[in-house]
């Protein structure tokens, strides 16, 4: 669930053809690993290591349910991941050959077990949260020093809206991530599959509509730094990333990052080996890389992104480890909802609702 | 009919059947199935193991809902007309730079012909992606068109213009401007001087001349550039994606969304098939002028 840019930009990956023994593809998230692993991997294991990026789940889900995409070890998101399991899509884990598997938290394990039930199929590579960015000193600047930074409330209600509008608003092009929300800040239970109540969502994002100067799903980052826009609804680590690039250009920009106290989604990334992957033990050597606790450290602290690794806790720089928006605290982590897969009849419901959202039409 | 005369004609339908027919049946059938979860994401799906019964089988599951569907919303016929109204659109608008600078390459001197030719065809050695990703840049709020106007003090405030339907006409007229000169200034380099000579000794001024000669010959060019135009951009996907705004309703999205967000490929394949349809009939008056030309040729 990290960037949604276009699927045009996974028609000019490279596409996969018949791999040999000695290779393995890895189909991941754009600039979602420290590249160094990838280097070392090849050098520790003596496999040449293919490694395709895409920027939304859709086109990875389009890939896996053709069939024969070609790849090794693909990273769906949870709810996606659920809905590929049931077409068939994975092939269950061999935890022999992962004595990494070990390293893995079980905190997290709990709840991706409700995509994967008994995590047969997937492990965990990152999780975050879906919240708010803000530019602090814009948004006080308008809304005065008593800002709801950490409510819904300031991206719902149109009283506030309005006031943020001349300084620029972006929401992700993600209705499996807005509407739940908009669901939460009224109250109603953000998993809702019912029409009537999902209805009540549109209602919310209809009101505020007008005052988004975008739904997209990675420009955001730039466009926080940069001082272009002051409030992003988004994803943690690419907020926290915004805070960083600010920070670096020291242009007096301070962005800050909250799950909104009304709850967040937390959403999980999850690595599983397609059921046609050509080098399967290949992918199990990949997966059991990855879980090395030293490994998966780097990965964390290079895109600033929790994992469902514990082992690897006593790796992670302070930044990352220390900071509650990437690993919350107990009281924060009790706030955080999770979202099923809808059914097609929902989903095509959910779907035009958005284009109505975001179109008018 | 000999043998060689068979293959000769064997060829391009051979070419029609398994690059268009096949294809077109293909997606027809998913258009004809209903959504599952599974791979593929449809059912039913054809077994020709169980030989004449199967196929019997999969035919009786065939039924015509996704197109029912498609009656139900408003989006489709839509998101269909907005199509049509951008593709006329931005094809009266090719024609309008493209015949100029056809015209123009027609009368230049021979030797720059080629030359001229040339830099027409220029830009396709630049990926078509990175030229329209160029276009962002400069049409964008901070982008150089904006700072250009701003600097020389002609707007005061930055002219929206990325995300809205005047950023996709700009980028399609950009993009299709060589199909619409290519044809146009075939036609006009094949066209004979002496008539318009014989046009001006007749009497005519050279604006008359234009409008009398020159325009009714180039005729066959500028409806085959415009076709060229029109049917491709009717379905254009890629350039309302990147310059389009949310408000940009055009099918090629319309069927993106069926097919990745909705997970939906029978109701995707039905916008497909339904589009076909839409581009038949431009095609058909294509053949039937190209006919009448060949006849009145004779």
């Amino acid at each position: 669930m990290k960037k949604n840019l276009l699927p045009l930009a996974a028609a000019l990956a490279v596409t996969a053809a018949a791999a040999s023994a000695e290779e393995v593809r890895v189909y991941n998230w754009s600039d979602y690993i420290d590249e160094d692993l990838l280097t070392q991997f090849e050098e520790e294991t003596g496999i040449d290591l293919i490694y395709d990026v895409f920027d939304s789940n859709e086109v990875l889900e389009t890939k896996m349910l053709a069939g024969g995409s070609g790849y090794d070890v693909v990273v769906p998101s949870g709810t996606f991941l659920q809905r590929q399991i049931q077409a068939g899509a994975f092939q269950p884990l061999d935890f022999a050959a992962l004595p990494n598997a070990g390293n893995l938290w079980d905190a997290i394990k709990e709840r991706t077990a409700q995509y994967d039930p008994g995590n047969a199929y997937a492990i965990n590579y990152m999780w975050g949260t879906t919240g708010i960015g803000v530019n602090v000193g814009k948004v006080t600047e308008l809304l005065g020093p008593d800002a709801p930074i950490g409510s819904l409330a300031l991206i719902f209600d149109p009283a506030n809206m309005e006031k943020l509008a001349s300084c620029g608003v972006h929401l992700l092009d993600a209705p499996a991530e807005v509407i739940p929300a908009a669901l939460a800040y009224i109250g109603e239970d953000p998993n809702s599959h019912d029409p009537d109540v999902l209805a009540k969502a549109e209602e919310v994002l209809m009101g505020v509509r007008g005052y988004v100067q975008k739904f997209h799903s990675s420009e955001y980052i730039n466009a926080l730094a940069n001082g272009e826009i002051c409030v992003a609804f988004g994803w943690s680590g690419d907020i926290l990333q915004a805070r960083d690039r600010a920070a670096e250009a020291e242009n007096g920009i301070e962005i800050a990052y909250n799950a909104p106290s009304e709850g967040a989604l937390m959403w999980f990334d999850m690595m599983a080996i397609p059921v046609d992957a050509p080098n399967p033990a290949g992918a199990h050597v990949f997966l059991n890389f990855i879980m090395d606790a030293q490994n998966m450290a780097a990965a964390s602290n290079y895109v600033y992104y929790a994992n469902g690794n514990l082992a690897s806790q006593e790796f992670l720089i302070e930044d990352v480890i220390g900071d509650t928006a990437i690993y919350p605290d107990a009281a924060t982590l009790e706030n955080l909802y999770t979202t099923t897969p809808y059914d097609a009849g929902v989903q095509r419901v959910v779907t035009r609702m958005w284009t109505r959202i975001k179109s008018g039409t | 009919m000999n043998f060689r005369r068979l293959i000769l004609i064997g060829v391009p339908y051979g070419w029609l059947l398994a690059l268009f027919l096949v294809p077109f049946a293909i997606v027809l059938k998913i258009s004809l199935s209903d959504y599952a979860v599974s791979i593929p994401p449809y059912t039913p799906t054809l077994d020709l193991s169980e030989g004449w019964a199967g196929f019997q089988d999969f035919l009786s599951k065939l039924d015509f809902d996704t197109f029912k569907f498609l009656t139900t919303d408003s989006l489709y016929w839509k998101s269909y007309l907005s199509s049509l109204q951008i593709a006329v659109i931005s094809t009266f608008f090719t024609l309008l730079v493209g015949f100029p600078i056809a015209y123009g390459m027609a009368r230049a001197p021979e030797e720059w012909r080629a030359t001229l030719m040339m830099l027409v065809i220029l830009p396709f050695w630049t990926s078509f992606l990175i030229r329209v990703y160029s276009w962002m840049g400069i049409l964008g709020r901070e982008g150089y068109l904006n700072s250009l106007l701003l600097s020389m003090g002609i707007i005061d405030e930055p002219l929206v213009i990325l995300n809205t339907n005047i950023a996709v006409y700009i980028g399609i007229v950009y993009t299709y401007l060589p199909f619409m000169i290519l044809p146009i200034y075939a036609t006009l380099d094949k066209l004979d001087v002496s008539l318009l000579e014989a046009a001006e000794d007749l009497g005519c001024t050279r604006t008359s001349a234009f409008w009398l000669v020159t325009a009714p010959l180039s005729r066959p060019g500028v409806i085959a550039g415009s076709f060229l135009v029109f049917i491709p951009a009717l379905g254009e996907f890629v350039i309302p994606s990147l310059l389009g705004g949310s408000g940009t309703l055009m099918i090629g999205k319309v069927l993106w969304e069926e097919f990745s967000s909705n997970r939906d490929w029978p109701v995707a394949s039905a916008v497909a098939v339904i589009l076909l349809l839409i581009l038949i009939i431009p095609i058909i008056l294509f053949q039937k002028n190209q006919q009448k030309q060949a006849e009145a040729d004779q």
